[in-house]
């Protein structure tokens, strides 16, 4: 790893990522995610003619020819689907099916009298950069030598910056409500054929500099991630260039390490490959362990409103056998428990000790007991319970029969207020449907 | 890449399957297409017809990884049914992390498919990055695998390509019922104890099993174009599951025998190519001429219904400028709406030749009567939608025009009785509930 090699590599990557990441935001954001792939083919035949045109292998033309390919894949596709009325997915499989084909008769055509190779263009290897340099002359740190493949990479990153600066407000209105971005006048077609159009210049942008494989996972893989991480769209679009700068690094270090473990030392792979393969590893991540869409964590705030829910169906029958007289020592007690909230021995065992540390019941002498401050939530409860059986008997079609089960999940989640409500919605019922008293509200927590 | 020679045979022969060679080929890719038309169909039916380009670019990690292991064991590492199981496994495993990474994170498919997409073939080509660099890891033939040689479709090729052709016809047509359900009402499927699940996979091994079959063939464009293409074609013929299916599959065979035909006569003309951009023809063919949705024909329905539009509301015009007068001025007429003077003799004439207006005298026109009958069922029904308006939708009178205006020229004869009797109208013509006057 020297940074005269390593160094400028990764100076392209995180340029390249941060450009793709950018308009990746907005193409997620609208179900366009794939946009990159069917560019990344769709932009053969501009290759293709751009080089015949100009007879050279001189990049402009190529760039040229590939960027207006390129936008015509995404003003196709959007008219396939708007006007053809066909599946979006599809409309985007036809047009860059067609549009490759065409490229590659064009080149197989003309193969004896040229020599280009599509998979140099559109497989760039990002490895080869820093052999073609240009120096820079900039105002504050003097002569810079880059790599000549971060000047086209800057260019499209700057458009991207001003574009996406100039139309933030209309782009977050018509990228999260279409709808009311059209009442307000704002045409969101327009401003997604803006965002294909920016993708599909930096794709091309990217291809000859970092590989097509680079382009098309960064457009979408980050802008993903970010969107697991914030739900705010500046937050988001920052958080994606982040990713992709990550991705970028991780990649190509696991890419000149990674081999060597198994192989012995000298070996290496392919940068761009490792790289889609870490911001799809970074993906992944996010989805198990974001902090509030990760799969983790919404496995443990389920847990804990199970948790909650049991320790509830607890009180509530402890207060019911109160109110019954019916026997209330620790085994059966234990027994129904067991049967009540359908769980294992263990499990009520942990709950009833969660009720002893928190002060809501009491063993004695063998008999549960409910403490003050459990008796004033176990009334709580059991009266949000009993007025919702009250009110959903009159107020709704569901049967008596069903009324438990509706009760049952909605007590949980009906505060004193929300109760009050119910207890004035119901005419101040003392008695559910199944003849038992409603009791009062329990006096307010000092 | 065709053999040169070929570009002498008649088109005849080639097309009557008369040259061995070609006859391999012409099957082989007609066989696939038809294939490739029914898993398309599924897939698109499914909203997931961007799949096939998942799993396909999926397969690549899979190659190489095959390609590999049989190395490793001592082989060449270029047995092709070793190369088809590997790239069969990581085909399914990205087949199955779309839908698994979708419910896990909450995203839409395009997202998840661009992410599995990327992130697999990254793998391929990384690992062929390290299958490059181990001693005698010359890769060659694994970029055919990936970009096709049709041309040199060998006999075993295409017979691999007829079996798995007849297999997937078989799967299709035996789960025929249950993918129907799967595609229009999963819910329903679910509801009626079908395991969408399972159907599901059982969708996923077909598409599998088709571009399995056609990768190494054609190549990963073209089974991405075969699997898209003429389904989406065919959605422009009908509605009907089975319908689709036939049609499909008629346009995937006849692209797959045509397309090779044609890149058999000429040299130079990738067969895998040719066959796309013949599935193209058939696709725009299929937008413009079908019979559901088809451009000409709701072209021509959007004409019918302007026409018709047009008609009513020149009728309702007159009559309501002539109520009480008799005959009208285009002056007159021109007043109600943001009409031309000639617009509206271009309508009265059309009106003239229909029977339902006559020209009394100099500038002045007046309805004959199957006109005066046919503009006061117009305006009754749009006064009576104004009524409906606004005592059933507290809209106010000066605002429902407007929607009548749209609304009056679908309202069919059962919707009108159901009109009439909420707002117990008689068959008289009610008056206007606002102030009649010019749009302005």
């Amino acid at each position: 790893m020297t940074w005269d090699y390593d160094g400028m590599i990764l100076l392209v990557a995180i340029a390249a990522a941060a450009a793709c990441a950018l308009p990746g935001v907005f193409l997620v954001v609208r179900g366009m995610g794939l946009m990159g792939d069917a560019i990344s083919h769709a932009v053969l035949p501009g290759i293709a003619i751009g080089f015949l045109a100009s007879g050279s292998r001189d990049s402009v033309w190529m760039f040229a020819g590939a960027a207006i390919a390129g936008v015509l894949a995404a003003v196709l596709t959007q008219a396939l689907h708007k006007f053809g009325n066909v599946d979006r997915g599809a409309a985007m499989g036809t047009v860059f099916t067609i549009l490759f084909s065409i490229g590659l008769i064009l080149l197989v055509r003309t193969a004896d009298t040229v020599d280009i190779d599509p998979h140099s263009v559109l497989y760039g290897a990002i490895e080869l950069t820093p052999l073609d340099t240009i120096t820079l002359h900039l105002a504050l740190l003097g002569d810079v030598e880059v790599p000549r493949a971060l000047v086209p990479i800057g260019i499209v990153m700057g458009i991207s910056i001003v574009v996406l600066g100039a139309l933030w407000k209309e782009l977050r209105l018509a990228s999260f409500d279409p709808a009311l971005a059209r009442t307000l006048g704002y045409n969101s077609g327009v401003l997604l054929q803006v965002i294909m159009v920016l993708t599909a210049a930096t794709c091309v942008a990217c291809f000859e500099a970092v590989g097509s494989i680079m382009t098309v996972t960064f457009i979408v893989a980050p802008a993903a991630t970010a969107l697991l991480l914030s739900r705010r769209l500046g937050v988001v679009a920052v958080l994606a260039v982040v990713v992709a700068s990550v991705a970028a690094v991780v990649g190509h270090l696991s890419a000149i390490t990674v081999p060597g473990w198994f192989l012995g030392a000298g070996f290496d792979t392919s940068s761009s490959g490792m790289m889609a393969v870490a911001s799809f590893v970074l993906f992944v991540l996010a989805v198990l362990l974001a902090p509030q869409r990760g799969v983790l964590a919404r496995r443990f705030a389920l847990r804990r409103l199970a948790a909650t829910v049991a320790i509830e169906d607890a009180l509530g029958l402890l207060y019911r056998l109160g109110e019954r007289n019916e026997p209330d020592d620790a085994t059966t007690v234990h027994q129904l428990l067991q049967g009540d909230v359908r769980v294992g021995a263990a499990r009520v065992d942990r709950v009833l000790a969660a009720l002893r540390k928190r002060g809501l019941a009491v063993l004695d002498a063998g008999h549960w007991q409910l403490t003050e401050a459990g008796r004033s939530e176990a009334t709580g409860l059991v009266r949000a319970h009993r007025l919702w059986e009250a009110y959903l008997s009159t107020r709704s079609d569901v049967p008596v029969s069903h009324l438990h089960g509706a009760a049952e999940r909605l007590e949980h989640v009906t505060d004193a207020a929300l109760a009050q409500q119910l207890a004035e919605a119901t005419g101040d019922a003392t008695i559910d449907p199944h003849g038992r008293g409603i009791p009062d509200a329990p006096p307010d927590k000092p | 890449m065709t053999n040169g020679a070929m570009g002498e045979r008649g088109l005849l022969d080639v097309l009557l399957l008369q040259d061995y060679n070609t006859t391999v080929v012409v099957l082989g890719t007609t066989a696939l297409g038809l294939a490739a038309g029914f898993a398309g169909t599924l897939l698109l039916l499914r909203k997931r017809a961007l799949l096939g380009d998942v799993v396909s670019h999926a397969m690549l990690p899979g190659v190489v990884a095959a390609f590999m292991v049989m190395r490793g064991l001592g082989g060449s590492g270029k047995n092709l049914f070793g190369l088809l199981i590997g790239a069969t496994i990581s085909g399914l495993i990205a087949a199955w992390l779309v839908p698994v990474l979708r419910r896990a994170s909450g995203l839409k498919d395009d997202a998840i498919m661009g992410i599995v997409l990327g992130g697999s073939f990254g793998l391929g080509i990384a690992l062929m990055g390290i299958a490059l660099n181990t001693p005698g890891g010359n890769q060659a033939g694994l970029e055919s695998f990936i970009f096709g040689k049709t041309a040199s479709m060998i006999r075993a090729d295409a017979l691999l390509i007829g079996w798995g052709a007849v297999v997937v016809l078989a799967a299709t047509l035996l789960l025929c019922k249950e993918f129907r359900l799967l595609c229009f009402d999963e819910q329903f499927a679910a509801s009626i104890g079908r395991r969408v699940d399972l159907l599901d996979g059982a969708l996923m091994l077909i598409a599998v099993a088709v571009i399995v079959i056609g990768l190494q063939a054609v190549g990963l464009i073209l089974v991405i174009a075969l699997l898209i293409i003429p389904a989406s074609a065919a959605r422009f013929w009908s509605d009907g599951f089975v319908p689709s299916l036939v049609v499909a599959g008629t346009v995937g065979a006849a692209s797959g025998w045509l397309g090779s035909t044609i890149s058999a006569l000429e040299a130079k003309l990738p067969a895998g190519a040719v066959i796309v951009l013949v599935t193209g023809g058939f696709f725009i063919v299929s937008m413009l001429a079908g019979t559901r949705r088809g451009l000409i024909l709701r072209w021509i329905q959007a004409a019918g219904l302007r026409r018709r539009v047009r008609r009513q509301h020149l009728l309702r015009a007159m009559l309501e400028a002539g109520e009480g007068v008799g005959s009208v001025t285009i002056d007159m007429v021109c007043g109600r709406r943001r009409w031309t003077a000639q617009h509206v003799r271009r309508q009265l004439r059309r009106a003239q030749s229909a029977g339902e207006v006559l020209r009394s005298s100099a500038g002045a026109w007046h309805l004959t009567p199957s006109g005066l009958t046919a503009a006061r069922r117009i305006v009754r029904n749009h006064r009576l939608w104004e009524l409906f308006l606004i005592h059933h939708a507290d809209i106010a009178p000066s605002h429902v025009d407007r929607d009548a205006d749209l609304v009056e020229h679908v309202l069919d004869a059962p919707l009108m009785a159901e009109l009439e009797a909420l707002l117990e109208a008689d068959t008289t013509l009610p008056s206007s509930p606002h102030p009649l006057g010019g749009v302005t």
